[in-house]
């Protein structure tokens, strides 16, 4: 699947069929200061992400 | 597929919020936010109904859900947005702040620093030789201050949220700065020619706070300001993600219960400490000098040439910045 990802915006290529927070993991993220979003909709932590799947994940902690 | 459903309805759910051992879908995710915001409002007598509110409004997540969330609440609330002048970024976030005004119909305000100062952030950090945090935070306090006060509002509205306010807890208790400490509330009346604030947001985390502008479709500003990189309220916040991860609810156990406990006992510091205010002898605004901070640092900094933003940061930060620039251009080259 494609995951997007921001600050900065790059695009990485990952095998699906895992659960968004075993993605979170494997990209050491922390599920904390992550969404998933897919076609617009937040996943949830056990939704199932597939390797046709378009989704972006996105920081949700800022600095200012 | 997702196997979790929504606490309230049963439905599938759309996120899940390890401190309330709970899933939620969309609908009772917005209605669980709406809750908590009408809860501070109601236990630190925040806001009424018939308040004029001038909401501080950056273009990020917090203050454009801050202000929709209030709309839906039933309240009178404009917005003041304020250009920093810091390059790019400022460019988009003030284009999201417009952008969800215009689309609602509503008022905002906005000041460009640059225009009507005579300086901007990055200037003012270069010049002074200071963070720019220092510069950008002492600006947006003194003009939203001074708008509320001449626009005749009773009361500014921030979005500072869980997050925010327990990773200025947690660096105030890291220094035990007692001064600090005691002015840290969801409330700062008004006092001496300060307008009232507050802080709706401090029931809510930022990941509810960027979930519900996801699921109300508000398009807001998500990358990082290119000067905060690296700065150590985020170091904070990382440390207490990390704990919160491994202890749901620490976050607002750590910052409410702060507020509960320790607020009254500290509130009498704030009066004993506060300082005799006075006029500006320049501006007018209420300060414990002769010269108010702003105008000292307006003095010190207007007129001087616009220094480009990646001119102040440090190797980190300008490493980070130049990336982002380099993925922007890559999207439309």
């Amino acid at each position: 699947m494609i995951v997007r990802l921001r600050q900065p915006r790059r695009e990485i290529t990952v095998d699906g069929g895992k659960t968004v927070n075993q993605l979170l993991e494997q990209l050491d993220l922390n599920r904390e200061s992550h969404l998933v979003i897919r076609n617009g909709t937040l996943v949830p932590g056990d939704g199932r992400l597939d390797d046709s799947d378009t989704i972006e994940i996105r920081p949700v902690i800022s600095g200012g | 597929m997702n196997h979790s459903k929504c606490r309230v309805c049963r439905q599938p759910a759309i996120i899940d919020l390890p401190r309330h051992n709970a899933n939620f879908c969309a609908e009772h995710l917005l209605q669980l936010c709406r809750r908590q915001v009408e809860k501070a409002i109601d236990d630190f007598e925040m806001l009424s109904k018939t308040d004029r509110i001038l909401v501080a409004v950056s273009g990020g997540k917090d203050s454009l859900a801050v202000w929709d969330i209030l709309l839906e609440l039933g309240y009178q609330a404009d917005g003041l947005y304020i250009g920093l002048g810091i390059g790019e970024y400022s460019d988009v976030s003030g284009a999201f702040a417009q952008a969800f005004a215009d689309e609602r119909g509503l008022t905002l305000r906005t000041i460009d620093l640059r225009h009507e100062y005579g300086y901007d952030v990055p200037t003012a950090a270069q010049v002074t030789k200071r963070v720019p945090c220092s510069a950008c935070g002492l600006s947006k306090r003194h003009l939203f201050d001074k708008a509320a006060l001449d626009g005749g509002y009773d009361v500014v509205v921030t979005g500072h949220n869980l997050d925010d306010e327990a990773a200025v807890l947690f660096g105030n208790a890291l220094r035990w700065d007692v001064e600090f400490l005691a002015r840290q509330a969801p409330v700062l009346p008004a006092r001496g020619g300060f307008p009232k604030k507050v802080k709706p947001l401090v029931r809510l985390t930022e990941r509810e706070m960027a979930a519900w502008c996801i699921v109300r479709g508000i398009d807001y500003q998500v990358e990082e300001c290119p000067m905060a990189h690296g700065n150590k309220h985020l170091v904070y916040k990382e440390a207490l993600s990390s704990i919160e991860r491994q202890s749901p609810g620490s976050k607002a156990a750590f910052y409410l219960n702060f507020v509960e406990r320790m607020g009254p006992i500290l509130a009498g510091y704030t009066h004993a400490d506060g300082g005799e205010l006075s006029e500006c002898t320049s501006c007018g605004a209420p300060t414990t000098s002769e010269v108010c901070a702003f105008c000292r640092l307006q003095d010190r900094v207007s007129g001087h040439p616009s220094v480009p933003v990646e001119f102040v940061l440090g190797k980190s930060a300008r490493k980070a910045y130049l990336a982002v620039q380099a993925a922007t251009a890559g999207e439309t080259a």
